[in-house]
């Protein structure tokens, strides 16, 4: 399987090659949409010196760990993101006919490079802020980093296949999920206690996006002592559950509707 | 061995009427048509066979297609394609069978076509000796070497749907379904693929399941024809013993020296000029060979050919038969 994925992503590079200028541009546009979100966070800090008990080093750091990990799943899993497109022109159909797991032959059918130019974005910023932020990194305190990209990445992904299982149902209106994916990549660049309890609440029972953002950087920051802090990333993979139940359930659907 | 047994499928359609009002209204209530794509479908298909399966658009060709692949699951019937339910057991189903999708690409649009080979060698798991062997084979019969190297961005219609044809073939399926691997193709590519597809059923033993349009691709390949119109199957049977049934009137044409011969029981003009001649000749009232002998005795016979309907008008008269 691994080797199959690698001989799928070579195939994607290869044919990313044949069009080396517009990948620069994408990718460059890339880096430049999440820049104008990095400049909206240094202009608060311009006016308040602190929000909500996090300065601006801290909310640099939560918006790293948040892009870093949006942009690693668009990356790898971007053939769930344009899934209705992949549904609409009879793509899907060859891949019920190769002898592989759907899931896995849908994540192999694309990688999207231009991510690239927000995972630099990213990359950069840890860079800036990781000796800067005022964490005194222990080995701990990096494997909760680790955990808070990797769980992260992998929720999105979550995310990603409710929006291609719905995509089953119906082609309209599915930009309503897009407030979870986008948005929680737009809003997470601030640490989601801070807009409120209600929302905390969502986003940690229902959908858990603070399970890999405010939690275990409560944790990093020393503001928490707490290991459920700390683990709450991989507490955050049981949503992973029901997101695969519920495309398992679409996909049945669809076989046996054929629309 | 395919058995095919009381299939039916239907799927629920959304209505959309024209206007605007309408469309505002269909946001808030969708009114939904059932339409019954196949109605118990039976027929079975042996091992080597290689069948041409017809039918006007709309009528069911590629639904049973889907479901004969594991890709959509039947309301109600059964299917069992070498020992296994397709939608049932699809991933080691899929393993045995071979898909070319005429109106889709399975290559990689921008990278070599052998790198797309060896990916799908991989996706297969099929090993490096059966897959030396197969690519030889399937480069020699299908005239490959020159393609492989080329990205399939680059190749013609023609030449991409012999690569299509060899990619679906790599895994050596022992069943092929084609869905019009002819759609247009110019004249040279056509018959490259037709004699091909010949060799592959004849030579390899592999059971051919084509749906076309192209009335020359049935008259070159399918020995049986299965006629699908409003989801049932209506005609099952060779393209002689349909042309028995339906029309086996003969068409005649001469040209000639002398004046117009008066015509007799049995002939019907087709179409008459100066020194030539179309007639439609029926052969119970009138045999063939009695026709030539008048028209000889008649005038002074420069040219003659005596040809069947074409299987094009005589789908035509099927489908108008069955009102389809």
């Amino acid at each position: 399987m691994a080797k199959l994925y690698v001989g799928f992503f070579l195939m994607h590079l290869k044919s990313q090659m044949q069009y080396k200028t517009a990948f620069f541009l994408t990718t460059l546009g890339n880096f430049l949409t999440s820049f104008t979100t990095l400049l909206g966070v240094w202009f608060i800090f311009d006016r308040f010196q602190v929000v909500e008990g996090f300065t601006f080093n801290e909310i640099l750091l939560c918006f790293a760990i948040m892009t870093m990990s949006f942009s690693l799943a668009e990356l790898f899993a971007r053939g769930f993101d344009t899934f209705p497109r992949i549904l609409g022109n009879g793509e899907f159909d060859r891949v019920l006919v190769r002898p592989r797991n759907t899931i896995f032959l849908v994540l192999a059918a694309k990688t999207e490079f231009t991510r690239l130019g927000r995972l630099l974005q990213s990359l950069l910023v840890f860079v800036y802020v990781l000796p800067r932020c005022g964490v005194v990194w222990s080995p701990l305190k990096i494997l909760t980093l680790v955990l808070m990209v990797s769980c992260g990445c992998l929720l999105f992904f979550g995310l990603f296949l409710v929006y291609a299982s719905f995509a089953f149902f119906t082609v309209e209106g599915l930009e309503f999920m897009n407030i979870l994916t986008d948005g929680g990549r737009e809003f997470g660049r601030y640490p989601f206690a801070i807009y409120g309890e209600e929302v905390l609440k969502f986003l940690t029972y229902i959908v858990p996006l603070a399970l890999v953002q405010y939690y275990p950087l409560l944790y990093l920051l020393d503001q928490s002592q707490r290991v459920v802090d700390m683990l709450a990333p991989v507490i955050a993979l049981v949503f992973l559950l029901p997101c695969y139940q519920f495309f398992r359930f679409a996909l049945r659907r669809y076989r046996s509707t054929g629309s | 061995m395919i058995q095919v047994a009381n299939i039916s499928k239907s799927f629920k359609v959304a209505k959309r009427e024209a206007g605007f009002g309408r469309a505002v209204k269909a946001l808030f209530s969708r009114q939904y048509e059932l339409i019954q794509a196949l109605d118990h479908l039976s027929f079975t298909i042996d091992d080597g066979e290689m069948v041409g399966y017809i039918g006007p658009n709309g009528a069911g060709k590629s639904t049973t297609i889907k479901i004969m692949c594991g890709v959509l699951t039947p309301d109600a019937g059964e299917c069992v394609i070498n020992g296994r339910v397709p939608w049932k057991d699809r991933l080691p189903h899929v393993r045995e069978i071979g898909v070319v999708f005429g109106q889709r690409s399975q290559l990689w649009w921008d990278v070599p076509v052998g790198d797309s080979f060896e990916l799908i060698r991989d996706i297969y798991g099929v090993n490096a000796k059966l897959y030396r062997s197969n690519l030889e084979q399937l480069t020699a019969l299908l005239d490959l070497q020159e393609l492989l190297q080329t990205p399939a961005r680059s190749l013609s219609l023609g030449q991409r749907m012999r690569c299509e044809i060899a990619a679906s073939l790599l895994h050596s399926p022992k069943i092929l379904f084609l869905d019009e691997p002819t759609i247009g193709l110019d004249a040279v590519s056509k018959i490259a693929v037709r004699k091909f597809i010949k060799k592959l059923n004849s030579e390899y033993g592999t059971t051919v399941i084509l749906t076309t349009h192209d009335m020359q691709d049935i008259e070159a390949l399918a020995q049986r024809i299965l006629l699908i119109g409003k989801g049932r199957i209506l005609l099952d049977g060779s393209l002689a013993e349909m042309r028995k049934r339906f029309d086996q009137r003969k068409t005649v044409v001469i040209e000639y020296l002398g004046e117009l011969p008066p015509l007799i029981l049995g002939m019907e003009l087709i179409e008459a000029s100066e020194g030539r001649l179309v007639l439609a000749v029926d052969p119970h009232i009138l045999p063939v060979s009695e026709v030539i002998t008048y028209l000889a005795s008649q005038v002074e016979l420069l040219d003659l050919a005596v040809s069947s309907i074409s299987a094009e008008e005589m789908v035509a008269a099927m489908y108008r038969e069955y009102r389809i």
